[in-house]
């Protein structure tokens, strides 16, 4: 149904404005029995919300905050329906008022330009101009220019005093484990035995140092100072066959008899990785699914993370519990600018 | 540290290996007919050519063992696939317990719970917590807070706790099942683990306090939800709002 | 209120009541001579310009609930032991902050109510507000003279994530300490200064103490009344531009159809209030959300399956998920592209683009009039298409925030739907292009049709020679002109490449203007312009002359109407 049009397109618009059309009652502006019956309406959804307001006290005395309503809490459900449903109702008898009852006839306003007429903009014009001849502030451009510089430089200060907000970056190569410390579970803080570990085992362990405790029987680490050491030092230890196991060069010594301990941090952005497949010796981060092979000293098999799963180097101390021999050889936790340079650094540590 | 742990120790090798020969003998004939195929003739496991297993050697395995995987359904499995998933056991407690008594004889492994190490309803508050926090640091990264289980790589899954007895909440930490890392007496004491299930019980038990939930799946399940009941509901009361109502073909009195 | 039969307003008995106090007031602070217009200012009636109210009444909500919740919570990192009523963690070590909101879930009555209120009614505002911003960029609202009011929209948004993801973070729970977690790895991924602005916003090295008292600041003083000043000068620019409207009969570009504020819209809009707070708090009392205490306390070493941030996080989460991991070694510092491209590249270019884009199509049509009628989707084809196109590059990154979710619960194998998304990010916004492109041409063309050849009937005739036809029945010209009110495409002929002065351009500004008018090309092809006077004509004199199309088919005609609805019983 294309038509070929020949003649040139004239512009103006196909179809006329035909205007508002005519207003049409509603059934509540011509039949009084209809409008009774929308008053009547509206006025019982407030009387309503009245009374659930009320219902709203009631429950909070009356309803115990232990009991339970479909296995919710029976207090949650009371009050947020009685104070929603109360809401709701008023909400819908204002709009049914505004509807059934409320003058409907459309009203027409013209629009007015949105820019101001060209004399107010001269006015205006006027006006600043008349301020910067009386000021001088173009005449002036010393003035203009130092006044300028001064606000500016305003915000020295009020960069410079945040400067006490925190210390400046220092030892993020640096966690708690030494040499000697033991490799201990978590929650527990139990120390772990070669003998305690099948192939296939995935234990979650902490340095001992966070259950260490003085001669006053405070702990050496805690409070915000744990937090901190705990989002770096946190391992895992998991036992493999030896043969599964392809150490890379130097890292020969690092296990005990196929029992290998790892960062527990993901080298990502951070997130405690302990998602071992013991069958396929991965380790999957649960917040953005980077694989790491345990098997293969840690390498990045899928997903976002670059670096390799640090590794902790592991021995047995004289009473046959497992230590670590060092701190991490490469750097925990998620990369920042300086990791390049702090790892050049711990290399050279190393060789000394 | 001895005395608590074997007090603890539910029924030693030896035990099993001392069990009714008839019961062994009735598992042995189940098992000849039921695993074999799969396990070997004598559960040494059999070896595909290109050195996976086909199916894997259940010597040492333990009773626990099979009591997990045939107890909840995951074996014999129906086909091959990434995973074994839960169903409906296919032999009866009593086969069960023959066919573990079997699998107990090729090897000294863990054996069943018994009850008194499962007590976990009269566990204190205080172990709940401690349970809980043993969960949350050693459970929760594959199994959710709530147990409701979470993804692994290449298919596989970490799967929900929701409804599965304590037996066998135990059974998988100390046998190690599929992908799942295993957690020792040695290391996880028997203690600690029936407060684990003491907390999981009890949180999977307790009400949902705020109303319907997600399933314990989180911001996503909250997400749609705004999207489709929250902005989709309003929406419908705004067409309400904006719609023009019925009209009279009467002039208006007035 | 017809005018003959209305009395004079001093004899009304209102009048009589109200000229005190009105008198009182105007006495000392005016405002009768600028209120008179505006409690009769006219506003038009449609649904879709409800969505913004939606979120400006969510934003309400948020500060009562919000209000309610700080005369308990503690915004402390001070670690104590838990002695509250959740029996599971009894005793257990744990922040201030969790266990103040542990109390609130627990022991104060209505806390949990208005907890669940304040996180439903905060991820109801931000989808408000995208759903207001996808229903003004489709229907082209933020044209001239609007641009500022979308950019401070574009404003809100952005200020709603960061107050919206510093709420989440304050009930340091397992959940959102992994959110903050992850924004630490983000400010890490920062070249050169990353570590710097770490060690300043937390006070140290994560988590250390300071970061939720600062984020509790931000979100109950900061972060809300920028919001609110941005709130009032977008509602004082939508009262001095007046709303725009949809085309139909009676409604053009000069003129504003609807209600007076005073009453009806009063009427609706605040009882539009009253709905969402009753409809957010009915949510509330059935529908958990963020049960903290499931998640437990935040421990640097432990994580749930399934952590996820709040849904409008969800895409830059997604983008994290499926970006390659690159990372390089290079002049000496660490370059995480791996987390910087996707979390603060990825916010960033996503606010750049929906602030730039009214500057964009501006220099691409060089259109400079002012709009007040809103465009139907279908005749803006490329804007829709682009729209389009950057819903379903949103959609992708979202659904990827949630890989481990569907994975689970679809039983599919993780990495693959990453790769899929991986791909699919590129690819099927480009279907998505093309696809909506071709439906908005062919709605134009069936809109064309409609006008000029009326509607089928459903009424089938045949004619003496034995053939079929339907009838079609001449469209109401109201509905006529609605769909043809609408600016007619730009002759699209060769731009001369002439300065205003008549000199033809050269080097630079020649290639500028050429490229100009490429990319005009480009943004007008394929779509099907409105019918002309011609066509109108030609279509009556159609509609008159061909068998089997009257123009009349009386009133007893039982066919269908223009809605396909039958006309009769």
């Amino acid at each position: 149904m294309s038509h070929d049009v020949h003649t040139p397109v004239p512009a103006e618009e196909p179809i006329d404005n035909p205007g508002l059309p005519a207003h049409l009652p509603r059934p509540t502006d011509v039949d009084p029995a209809q409008a009774k019956r929308a008053e009547r309406q509206v006025s019982t959804l407030f009387i309503l919300a009245i009374l659930l307001s009320l219902g709203f006290c009631v429950a909070y005395f009356a309803v115990d905050i232990d009991a339970t309503f479909l296995g919710w809490s029976a207090l949650n459900f009371a009050l947020g329906t009685t104070v929603g449903l109360s809401l709701l109702f008023i909400g819908v008898g204002a709009v049914q008022w505004a509807k059934k009852l409320m003058d409907d006839h459309e009203a027409v306003e013209m629009r007015h330009p949105v820019a101001s007429s060209t004399e107010d903009r001269a006015a205006f014009m006027e006006s600043i101009n008349a301020a910067n001849r009386e000021s001088g502030f173009g005449r002036r451009p010393l003035i203009r220019r130092s006044m300028l510089g001064a606000m500016a430089a305003l915000g020295l200060p009020a960069i410079v005093v945040l400067r006490d907000l925190g210390p400046l970056p220092h030892s993020q190569w640096k966690t708690v484990w030494k040499k000697g410390m033991r490799v201990v579970n978590d929650v527990s803080g139990m120390p772990i035995k070669p003998s305690d570990i099948e192939v296939g085992q995935l234990i979650n362990a902490e340095p001992a140092i966070f259950y260490e405790v003085d001669e006053e029987g405070e702990r050496v680490v805690e409070g915000t100072e744990l937090l901190q050491a705990k989002s770096k030092a946190a391992v895992i230890v998991v036992r493999m066959r030896p043969e599964d196991i392809s150490p890379a060069k130097g890292k020969e010594n690092w296990g005990v008899d196929g029992i290998l301990c790892y960062s527990k941090i993901c080298t990502h952005v951070g997130c405690p990785i302990s998602l071992w497949e013991q069958q396929t010796h991965h380790l999957l981060c649960p917040c953005h699914q980077s694989t790491f092979d345990l098997a293969d000293n840690g390498k990045v098999i899928f997903g976002p993370a670059h670096r390799p799963l640090p590794q902790l180097p592991l021995a047995v101390d004289e009473e046959g519990y497992l230590i670590a021999t060092s701190d991490f050889p490469d750097i925990v936790a998620p990369s920042y600018p300086e990791l390049h340079r702090d790892q050049k650094k711990l290399d050279k540590g190393d060789q000394a | 540290m001895g005395g608590v742990y074997a007090a603890f120790q539910p029924g030693s090798p030896a035990t099993a290996a001392a069990d009714d020969s008839r019961t062994v003998e009735a598992g042995r004939e189940l098992f000849l007919v039921g695993c074999a195929s799969c396990h070997g003739e004598n559960g040494e496991g059999i070896t595909t050519k290109d050195g996976n297993n086909y199916g894997p050697s259940l010597v040492g395995v333990g009773a626990a063992a099979v009591d997990f995987q045939v107890g909840t359904g995951r074996m014999p499995m129906a086909q091959l696939a990434p995973q074994a998933p839960r169903k409906a056991p296919v032999y009866t407690d009593e086969e069960i317990s023959q066919l573990a008594a079997y699998v107990a004889t090729l090897g000294a492994g863990p054996s069943i719970p018994s009850e008194d190490v499962l007590d976990w309803q009269n566990a204190t508050p205080e172990e709940i917590a401690e349970g809980g926090e043993f969960f949350r640091t050693n459970c929760t990264a594959c199994h959710n807070s709530v147990g409701a289980g979470g993804a692994l790589p290449s298919g596989r899954y970490a799967p929900s706790l929701e409804g599965v007895t304590a037996a066998h909440i135990y059974e998988a930490m100390v046998t190690g099942p599929q992908q799942m890392p295993v957690f020792s007496d040695d290391v996880l004491t028997p203690e600690d683990k029936r407060n684990i299930i003491a907390y999981v019980k009890t949180v999977q038990d307790q009400p949902n306090y705020g109303g319907l939930g997600g399933g314990g799946l989180g911001p996503v399940v909250d997400g749609l939800i705004v999207w489709v009941i929250g902005i989709g509901g309003l929406i419908v009361f705004a067409i309400w709002i904006g719609a023009h109502g019925a009209r009279s073909k009467k002039k208006a009195n007035a | 209120m017809s005018a003959e039969d209305t009395p004079r307003v001093e004899d009304t008995g209102f009048a009589k009541k109200a000229a005190g106090p009105v008198k009182w007031i105007d006495e000392r602070v005016g405002g009768a001579s600028l209120s008179k217009g505006l409690i009769r200012k006219v506003f038009p009636d449609h649904w879709s310009f409800l969505l913004g109210e939606i979120a400006l009444y969510s934003f309400i909500v948020l500060l009562l609930s919000g209000t309610f919740l700080t005369l308990w919570f503690q915004p402390s990192m001070a670690e104590m032991h838990y002695h509250g009523s959740y029996a599971p963690l009894q005793g257990v070590e744990m922040s201030q902050a969790y266990a103040s909101t542990l109390d609130i879930s627990f022991d104060i009555r209505g806390g949990l109510l208005v907890r669940q209120i304040h996180h439903w009614a905060a991820a109801l505002f931000i989808a408000a507000m995208m759903a207001h911003m996808l229903r003004v960029f489709f229907t082209g609202a933020y044209r001239k003279p609007r641009e500022v009011n979308w950019l401070i929209g574009v404003g809100l948004l952005g200020l709603g994530l960061v107050e919206g993801f510093a709420g989440y973070s304050l009930p340091d729970d397992l959940l959102s300490g992994t959110g903050l977690r992850f924004v630490d790895g983000l400010i890490r991924s920062i070249p050169i200064v990353g570590s710097y602005i770490e060690f300043f916003l937390f006070g140290g090295e994560f988590p250390g103490n300071e970061i939720i008292p600062r984020l509790y600041m931000a979100h109950i003083l900061l972060i809300p009344a920028l919001i609110l000043g941005l709130i009032a000068a977008h509602m004082l620019l939508l009262v001095y531009h007046k709303h725009t409207q949809w085309p139909g009969a009676g409604r053009t570009n000069e003129n504003v159809v609807g209600y007076p504020v005073l009453p009806v819209y009063a009427a609706k809009a605040g009882g539009f209030f009253f709905i969402v707070f009753g409809f957010t708090a009915f949510m509330s009392a059935i529908i958990q959300i963020n049960p903290i205490w499931v998640y437990g306390p935040y421990n640097p070493s432990e994580v749930t399956a399934g952590s996820q941030p709040d849904w409008y996080m969800g895409f830059a989460e997604g983008a994290v998920r499926i970006m390659p991991n690159w990372e390089w070694s290079f002049l000496n510092y660490t370059w995480s592209w791996n987390v910087f491209i996707p979390a603060v590249g990825g916010l960033t270019s996503l606010f750049v683009i929906l602030a730039a884009w009214p500057f964009v199509e501006r220099w691409i049509t060089g259109d400079d009039r002012e709009h007040h009628l809103l465009v139907r989707p279908r005749n803006a084809p490329t804007r829709t298409a682009l729209g389009a196109a950057g819903v379903t590059a949103y959609g992708v990154l979202w659904a990827a925030g949630g890989n481990d979710i569907i994975a689970t619960q679809f039983h599919l194998d993780i990495f693959a739907i990453t790769w899929v998304f991986r791909i699919g990010f590129f690819v099927f916004p480009v279907l998505a292009y093309i696809i909506t492109k071709r439906i908005c041409i062919g709605l134009q063309r069936a809109d064309a049709e409609r006008v000029l050849h009326g509607y089928e009937t459903g009424v089938l005739e045949r004619t003496p020679d034995g053939s079929y036809s339907e009838r079609h029945a001449p469209l109401d010209v109201n509905r006529q002109y609605a769909l043809t009110n609408h600016a007619r495409l730009p002759e699209l002929t060769e731009t001369p490449l002439v300065d205003e002065n008549g000199v033809e351009l050269t080097g630079k500004a020649r290639r500028k203007a050429k490229r100009r008018d490429k990319v005009r090309r480009w943004y007008y092809a394929g779509a099907h312009d409105k019918p002309t006077t011609h066509d109108v004509d030609h279509a009556l004199e159609h509609f008159a002359g061909h068998e089997g199309h009257p123009v009349e088919l009386g009133q007893e005609f039982a066919g269908v109407s223009e809605t396909g609805v039958p006309k009769q019983h």
